[in-house]
């Protein structure tokens, strides 16, 4: 019969409408600046440089090797090496960056630079709140804005974080192998005696 | 004074609609005539035709017109001037009518009739004239307008059986 | 005029706006007492409709909302509830965009002519007892005189817009007005026919006794019924709402007859759209559900006004409901609907209405006009759906 139709349609949004009010599961909207969707781990937004420990200064992992500054499609990093050494994550003395600027507004979000870059220094942040209302300087970043702590990058990407942590402990763990073997070297070199009565000690590594 | 401000204001429209080159604007013209028209009624104490003047006309015929002028006119068509060479001899003509006319009129005998007191034209009245005392003038006028409706339709019919 | 003092508290608070503007008027010198009276109800009037206007956009929003599973706008004010004031700004400090090729006068007339005519059709709606602005005899003749010269409004906006588009959308709006209004008017005749008069006032008047608790409304009569259907599907038709607005049918000719109008133009065309509503599902209240009367016999001690709003409030809400539940109407789904369906079931209607008034009262009488109400009701029904082939969809590819 002819608003049949319209009759089981009325009765739906009716339903629809007050079901709102009392089942909550029927209003599905976040309430967004209140409330926020957690995001997937593996989001990602724009790059930020990480350091290890409270100093920013002196735990930056970057050694300035400018493999991302050149691998960047759109160059929106520019490096500017510093001229003497510190030591970096796992201790051997290199290069720092001075400068190190990211121009967020042309980055692409593509994470090349994470991909090629050896030391675990820069990584992907997942920060979308960004607005500025400075439009010259507001989104070109220096490495002050960039460097963020390690317990950052363990909270936003747990597991990408554990993998990391896990190959520079291993790097470490190397280099303080081949520390330690100098060192031990040295005094075996230092005390020729002991080193003649001692022949399989120590250079066997 | 209402009067005189609404005789103004029909008179103007009508002058507008057959004076103004754009077609569409002489159609909003005319309906502004039968607007005055309608006041002039309603001054006069007739509620039915003024309203029914209102409604059939500015909101049936001057849509008609409207219509018929957007589905047969060609884009912009070029104005030609609208002050015939003659217009000489018909205002001469209009003058002549119109003062035989007034003189008629204000010389006849209506005018010294006095106006009666006239009862008010209520609904209901009219409602009683039109079935009772009119009953066959109204069925007859029912009659013509079926006739030009189903004439309408069937010119309508026949032009799209043959444009098919 | 003047009335007798009310005695009890219920009719103060009834009268309470007649008061009042009674005293007011007293403090203005006694020949221009009769155009401040009607000044004020004017002014009155302007003020409670368009605030009216205001709230039912918000309320339509978060309604609309709501059965589509989501809040409606809820960030301006408590509840959202000041929304309309964010809009009103933006409406008018939008810039206002006039395309060289429109013609000038037309374009920026349409619109006052839209507000013009929708605010005069509320001059002889009675909102509550005494409180009809006009007791013209011919009332319901003024209703849809200034009703047919909202159709001229469209016109002028889609013709002067010089945009395709907009005179598509108006040609097609201009078309379903007319379409619809014989029914509308053939449904408010019915109810001029039971009640004997043209005059609104006399017709809530018509309504306002009881038999038991239930009152007289016209509705509650089978072709009233019938009639208050017809009415309001008509009316929905008449404002270009959803399911009928095609013309303005967002998804397909952008806005349709007022796609070139920006800023507060096209406010006064939004204000217009909802006043005519407003008007008339006044005039369906009026004829049909008994203006400012109360449903049940022991609650007239509310007073008048607050009746006619809360079932103005009622109608506004089914609107918002039908909106929020239906698709769209093709143009000629809606044709079809209106003169092969709604026009035949008028007719009848006023066929129905004439057996009523000479049946003597009784079963019988509702008997025999519930059957010829019914019986066309499903035939018609029945034909209109003839056409309708719903198959199930066969994919030539993709099986």
């Amino acid at each position: 019969m002819l608003g049949e139709g319209i009759a089981k349609g009325l009765v739906e949004t009716a339903r629809n409408f007050f079901g709102s009010y009392f089942i909550k599961d029927r209003l599905t909207t976040v309430q967004y600046p209140e409330e926020r969707l957690p995001q997937a781990e593996a989001a990602r937004n724009f790059p930020f440089l990480v350091y290890d420990g409270d100093d920013w200064l002196a735990g930056l992992r970057c050694v300035s090797c400018q493999i991302c500054e050149k691998e960047c499609p759109p160059k929106c990093i520019y490096i500017e090496k510093s001229k003497d050494k510190k030591p970096d994550a796992i201790g051997k003395p290199q290069f720092y960056p001075t400068v190190f600027n990211i121009d967020v507004s042309v980055c692409m979000s593509c994470q090349i630079c994470v991909e090629v870059c050896p030391f675990e220094a820069i990584k992907m942040d997942n920060d979308f709140e960004l607005s500025t209302d400075d439009r010259f300087c507001g989104l070109l970043w220096d490495r002050h804005r960039l460097a963020l702590p390690n317990s950052h990058y363990q909270k936003i990407h747990p597991t990408d974080a554990a993998v990391s942590d896990a190959i520079l402990a291993e790097d470490k763990a190397k280099v303080d192998a081949k520390a330690k073997a100098a060192v031990e070297n040295k005094a075996s070199a230092a005390t020729p005696s002991v080193a003649h009565v001692d022949p399989g000690g120590s250079s066997t590594q | 004074m209402l009067f005189t401000i609404f005789a103004i204001l029909t008179l103007a429209g009508a002058v507008a609609a057959i004076s103004l080159r754009n077609l569409v604007h002489s159609v909003l013209a005319l309906t502004l005539a039968f607007a005055g028209l309608a006041a002039v009624y309603l001054l006069l104490g007739a509620q039915f035709i003024g309203l029914a003047q209102i409604l059939v006309y500015i909101g049936a015929v001057a849509i008609l017109i409207v219509f018929a002028i957007l589905l047969i006119r060609e884009a912009e068509p070029a104005s030609p001037s609208m002050v015939v060479s003659s217009w000489v001899g018909s205002v001469v003509a209009v003058l002549v009518i119109f003062g035989t006319m007034a003189w008629a009129i204000e010389r006849s005998a209506i005018t010294q009739r006095a106006t009666g007191s006239q009862a008010e034209a209520s609904m209901q009245q009219i409602g009683n004239a039109l079935m009772l005392r009119f009953a066959l003038p109204l069925e007859i006028i029912g009659l013509l307008l079926t006739a030009a409706l189903i004439g309408a339709v069937t010119i309508a019919l026949r032009e799209k059986g043959e444009g098919r | 005029m003047i009335l007798a003092p009310p005695n009890t508290a219920a009719e103060t608070a009834d009268q309470i706006f007649v008061i009042l503007r009674d005293w007011i008027v007293r403090h203005v010198p006694g020949g221009l007492q009769p155009i401040f009276s009607d000044l004020i109800s004017v002014v009155a009037i302007l003020a409670v409709f368009a605030s009216l206007f205001a709230i039912t956009t918000v309320l339509e929003r978060k309604g609309l909302g709501r059965i589509q599973n989501r809040y409606g706008p809820n960030r301006v004010g408590p509840f959202g509830l000041l929304q309309p004031l964010a809009d009103g700004i933006k409406a008018l400090t939008k810039e206002n965009i006039v395309p060289l090729a429109a013609d000038q006068t037309v374009y920026v007339l349409a619109p006052v002519v839209l507000v013009v005519a929708a605010f005069s059709m509320y001059a002889v709606l009675p909102i509550g007892r005494n409180m009809a602005l006009t007791n013209l005899d011919a009332g319901v003749l003024f209703f849809f005189a200034a009703s047919s010269v909202m159709e001229l409004s469209v016109f002028m906006a889609g013709w002067s817009s010089r945009n395709k588009y907009s005179l598509l959308g108006a040609m097609r709006a201009i078309a379903q007005m007319i379409s619809y209004e014989v029914p509308l008017i053939l449904a408010s005749v019915t109810v001029i026919m039971a009640a004997g008069s043209l005059s609104t006032v006399t017709i809530v008047e018509k309504q306002a006794g009881y038999t038991g608790i239930l009152p007289h409304w016209f509705i509650l009569t089978p072709w009233g019924f019938a009639g208050f259907v017809l009415f309001m599907i008509a009316t929905i038709a008449e404002s270009n709402r959803s399911p009928f607005d095609l013309p303005e049918g967002e998804s397909e000719i952008i806005a349709g007859y007022f796609t070139e109008y920006s800023g507060f133009k096209f406010a006064l065309f939004f204000l217009g759209e909802y006043i005519g509503l407003f008007a008339m599902s006044g005039l369906g209240i009026t004829l049909f559900l008994g203006g400012w009367g109360a449903p049940l016999s022991f609650l007239t001690w509310v007073p008048s006004y607050i009746w006619f709003f809360a079932k103005l409030l009622t109608l506004i809400a089914v609107f918002i409901w039908l909106r929020g539940t239906l698709p769209r109407l093709r143009m000629d789904q809606l044709m079809n609907f209106a003169w092969k369906f709604m026009l035949p079931m008028a007719l009848i209607n006023l066929v129905t209405v004439g057996v009523w008034e000479f049946l003597p009262h009784g079963v019988l009488r509702w008997l025999v006009c519930s059957v010829m109400v019914v019986v066309p009701y499903v035939l018609l029904g029945r034909g209109l759906m003839q056409g309708w082939k719903v198959e199930r969809r066969v994919y030539k590819f993709a099986e």
